[in-house]
């Protein structure tokens, strides 16, 4: 579609280059760390070597005879204040501090405060802690076992280690279809625990000002909004009213969901700060953020699916422990604990379905945030493409073709799931032909065939994934009671310039360079000549922050709304100037003229001038305006993902020869950004498939704790990606808009699962658990005996 | 801890600082000098964040010891655009979207800026070799790939 505004006004279709880029490629952005307060002190945080241990004593005098060691803060001092356990997002409760165990190792035992960084550290080094162990349980489904040592002992009456049962859909139906069917699969998939791992790690600086009693955090948060509310609920009953909090998201370096929960340090700071009088900083290490920071997924599941002999699906079970770690600290709707698993039937057109999720505690870190997605939707989407792929090998068909004969056909949108979704509009066989056509699919099968016959194992994957983002409309979702709408508020300058100011907060995604082309869209106003802000709270409207690919979908639509608003008022102002009746106006972007006399036109900019010195008698002056956009439904983003892989025989080790991407995200803010995004996205996919795991020993000991051996992917594995599109608008949304930061990263995983499946198919190999590490398919080559 | 005294050239500029011994070149820059382009993201040496060049060679700043720049010329990002002008690796990364978070950009231009005064006319694969000790966790690589293949022929040109 070609872009409705010219390139100098730069409204949507056009890559505009990013308004962020000037003072970032300057080394001119502000972070968290970047800043620093006269007189600012610095915490630093003790952390448990043990799993689950006893706390039989905390020793402070050493650490508090160093100079510049100014206090250490332990749970006890909390517990006067009622601040050492914090509620999550999901209903549970979390520790601040222990005041007499530690669940999981790393966990926050006590925090120094000093008057220099490293102080802070020779401090926390010095604090003694002695600890008696306790019996440590790191597997849930052991955890679930009669017998399993309790690990809440805070809650009254907990008697065992189960948090929730969740379930959803039409368990007779699709028992009775499991009954009645020709053929089904089954496979036990386990999604590890994983770490969003942003180059720039959490961390906060607490400024409490006494004398006006008001408190202002520049924090590393995805929701600055949310978090002022939590602060001013969690905190009141020590003076912290809403009216006296500011929260300042800064520039941010990558969230990825990592960024939503309130941590520890955070309240810590808090609380050391309004004690002191005196700004303090945290900033934790890496260390410290793989370690102890929230993970996601941790899913262990049992999928079956359910066909005819034709290759027709027909009902999905699925049964899932979910891993929470000692607290359900999971970054979800209220409504959903197990987030919008239950997107989990995919692209295709089941009858019947049904899906149950068990919480669980273990001894380790809380946690259940998304890893770029959008609650839980990766975890849906590898479960339901992986198998597909296994039902289609086991049928024998291609699984290309029986994707083609299940997915859900374009003349069925607006479709209903089996699990209640209603998906807004697809064409998914029109992405993966596309994606077929671009990569060479027939080709490579054919390659594939002579290549097994020499001995050599190529694997081609497909993933065609459903997405859903952009939560949500206020029926179904809130966080904390807090609906999930978002906003917008447009101040259009006598002289014709704009501020705009959202309820969201970039993290990289280019904010400020794509909500200016959402206004050049929809008012003409070059997108150059439109000031974007976010993240503070004392000036921004009340949003719920980006995560879930929502800013596009919510906040987006905030903006288009609160610019019709203005164009509204626009008009009746050009009616006035013109002299001629409203409905005699014609709108094309940036200008009223009047019907049948284009001659006879006013432009934005002359509005505005005229909104400020000559406006109509009767009507205010000024031309701003706010919206708070509740969406009448998700967004379902989609795209067909084909990857091809050669394995080494030797090694085991996959290379991703070539990779295929086709989104569609409904219509393009700016095209450039979209594809930046899912480059990202696809690598971020790519990570848990092939490197990134955080796991446990029996005793707790965390594996993965640092860069040492929590691998991201650097650019020698990653491939050069090779992306596509279709557009295929929302039709509720008032750009047509759906939203793409995470579909790569739920989409791509699957698809490379699939590929290294498909290549060791023959061998009599029906599933590997992602990470696929080069050890793993050495060991399964051995067991074959092909390996070289 | 004693201090000691560090006399460097940064971005050109001389000067000093009574240091501890043991503190970290990144935290002079970030935190004496207050250049906080240069930034921190693993403590073990693996993400690249904190590249700087130290008499020309590029550094992970958080594995050297402030000290141990003494008498030494230091580069940051902040160094990079002379007399108002861009480096043209500078505008690489802006011209094909090559940062999005920014956060690991600074790294990634330092050592961009000292692989090409090396490799003239590097291939796609000595590229993602150069780059491949600074980590980037928003682009995928392949717009930075780009981005230095910008600056390279930007600068067989002859410009900066």
């Amino acid at each position: 579609m070609a872009p409705k505004t010219s390139a100098e006004v730069g409204g949507m279709g056009h890559s505009v280059k990013r308004k962020e880029d000037p003072r970032f490629i300057r080394g001119k952005g502000t972070y968290v760390d970047d800043i620093q307060l006269p007189g600012m002190l610095y915490l630093d945080i003790v952390r448990s070597p043990f799993a689950h241990a006893k706390i039989t004593k905390i020793d402070a005098s050493k650490a508090l005879a160093i100079p510049g060691v100014l206090a250490v803060i332990t749970g006890q001092d909390l517990a006067k204040y009622n601040l050492h356990w914090m509620p999550t997002l999901m209903s549970d409760t979390q520790m601040v501090l222990p005041v007499d165990k530690v669940m999981y190792q790393a966990q926050e035992v006590a925090a120094v405060l000093a008057t220099e960084r490293y102080i802070a550290a020779d401090g926390a080094a010095a604090v003694e802690v002695e600890y008696d162990p306790l019996p440590v349980v790191v597997d849930p489904k052991k955890a679930l076992e009669p017998g399993a040592p309790v690990l809440r002992t805070d809650k009254k009456d907990k008697k065992d280690n189960h948090i929730w049962h969740w379930e959803w859909g039409d368990k007779g139906a699709a028992d009775r279809a499991f009954r009645d069917a020709e053929v089904t699969v089954k496979e036990d998939i386990y999604i590890p625990r994983i770490h969003v791992a942003s180059i720039e790690t959490c961390g906060c600086i607490a400024d409490f000002d006494r004398v006006q009693g008001r408190l202002t955090v520049w924090m590393t948060t995805q929701a600055p909004h949310a978090i002022r509310t939590v602060f001013a609920l969690v905190a009141g009953h020590v003076g912290l009213a809403e009216h006296k909090i500011r929260i300042i998201s800064p520039d941010i370096g990558g969230g990825f969901g990592g960024k939503v929960p309130v941590y520890p340090g955070y309240v810590i700071a808090v609380a050391a700060s309004v004690l002191t009088g005196k700004p303090v900083k945290w900033m934790e290490d890496r260390m410290e953020n793989l370690q102890a920071d929230s993970f996601a997924r941790d899913y262990h599941i049992t999928a079956e699916l359910a066909a005819k002999k034709d290759g027709t699906l027909t009902a999905l079970r699925i049964k899932t422990i979910a891993d929470h770690g000692y607290a359900d600290a999971a970054a979800n709707p209220s409504k959903f604990p197990a987030g919008l698993f239950h997107i989990c039937t995919g692209s295709y057109d089941f009858k019947a379905a049904h899906v149950e999720v068990d919480g669980v505690y273990t001894n380790k870190p809380p946690g259940g945030i998304a890893y770029r997605c959008s609650f839980r939707v990766t975890e849906a989407v590898l479960t339901i493409e992986r198998m597909a792929d296994v039902m289609a090998h086991q049928l024998g068909v291609d699984p290309a073709e029986f994707r083609l004969k299940n997915f859900i056909r374009p003349e069925q949108f607006p479709y209903k799931s089996a699990l209640g979704w209603e998906y807004d509009s697809g064409n998914y066989a029109g992405a993966l032909r596309k994606a077929m056509d671009k990569i060479g699919y027939a080709e490579l099968r054919q390659e594939q065939a002579e290549k097994r016959k020499r001995g050599e194992l190529m694997g081609i994957g497909i993933s065609s994934f459903t997405e859903i983002v952009g939560a949500g409309p206020s029926k179904q979702f809130d966080i904390l009671g807090i609906k999930m709408f978002d906003s917008a508020e447009i101040r259009i300058h006598p002289t014709g310039k704009a501020t705009a100011r959202f309820g969201t907060k970039s993290q990289g995604q280019g904010h400020e360079t794509t909500y200016a082309q959402i206004i050049a869209e929809e008012l003409g106003i070059p997108a150059a000549d439109v000031q974007v802000e976010e993240g503070d709270t004392d000036t921004a409207p009340y949003g719920l922050g980006t995560y879930a690919s929502r800013s596009t979908p919510v906040a987006g639509a905030a903006g288009a709304m609160a610019a019709r608003k203005i164009r509204d008022k626009a008009r009746k102002i050009a009616a006035y100037l013109l002299e001629a009746a409203e409905d005699d106006l014609v709108w094309e972007p940036g200008k009223f003229s009047v019907k049948g006399s284009p001659q006879r036109a006013k432009t934005i900019q002359e509005i505005a001038f005229a909104a400020y010195t000559n406006h109509p008698q009767g009507m205010e002056a000024g031309l701003e305006a706010v919206s708070y956009y509740d969406p009448p439904n998700l967004t379902y983003p989609f795209g067909s993902y084909i990857c091809v892989v050669d394995i080494d025989k030797g090694t085991g080790e996959v290379k991703v020869r070539r990779f295929v991407a086709v989104d569609d995200c409904g219509n393009i803010i700016n095209p450039m950004i979209v594809e930046g995004q899912i480059h990202g996205g696809l690598t971020m996919g790519l990570a848990p498939a092939l490197f990134e795991e955080i796991s446990y020993d029996e005793e707790g000991n965390i594996h993965g704790g640092s860069f040492m051996d929590y691998l991201l992917p650097t650019a020698v594995e990653t491939p050069n990606w090779e992306t596509d599109k279709t557009t295929t608008p929302s039709p509720h949304h008032p750009l047509g808009a759906k939203g793409v930061g995470e579909s790569a990263t739920v989409g791509a995983p699957a698809a490379i699962a699939n590929a290294v499946v498909d290549a060791l198919w023959h061998l009599g190999v029906r599933h590997i658990d992602i990470p696929i590490t080069p050890a793993k398919v050495w060991k399964l080559l051995r067991e074959k005996n092909v390996s070289e | 801890m004693s201090a000691m005294l560090v006399r460097v050239s940064i971005n050109g500029e001389k000067r000093e600082a009574e240091v501890e011994p043991r503190l970290l070149l990144v935290h002079l820059i970030r935190e004496v000098f207050r250049l906080t382009g240069t930034h921190i993201g693993c403590d073990t040496t693996h993400c690249g964040a904190c590249t700087v060049l130290l008499d020309g060679r590029p550094v992970k700043s958080c594995t050297v010891f402030a000290v141990q720049a003494h008498g030494k010329e230091i580069m940051t990002v902040e160094g990079l655009e002379q007399n108002g002008q861009l480096h043209p690796v500078q505008e690489g990364f802006t011209q094909e979207h090559g940062l999005q978070c920014g956060y690991c950009t600074p790294g990634m231009l330092m050592t961009s800026y000292a692989f090409l005064k090396k490799t003239p006319s590097p291939s796609e694969g000595d590229i993602r070799w150069a780059i491949s000790g600074n980590l980037c966790r928003c682009t995928g690589y392949v717009n930075i790939v780009k981005s230095i293949q910008y600056a390279a022929a930007k600068l067989r040109q002859g410009g900066a």
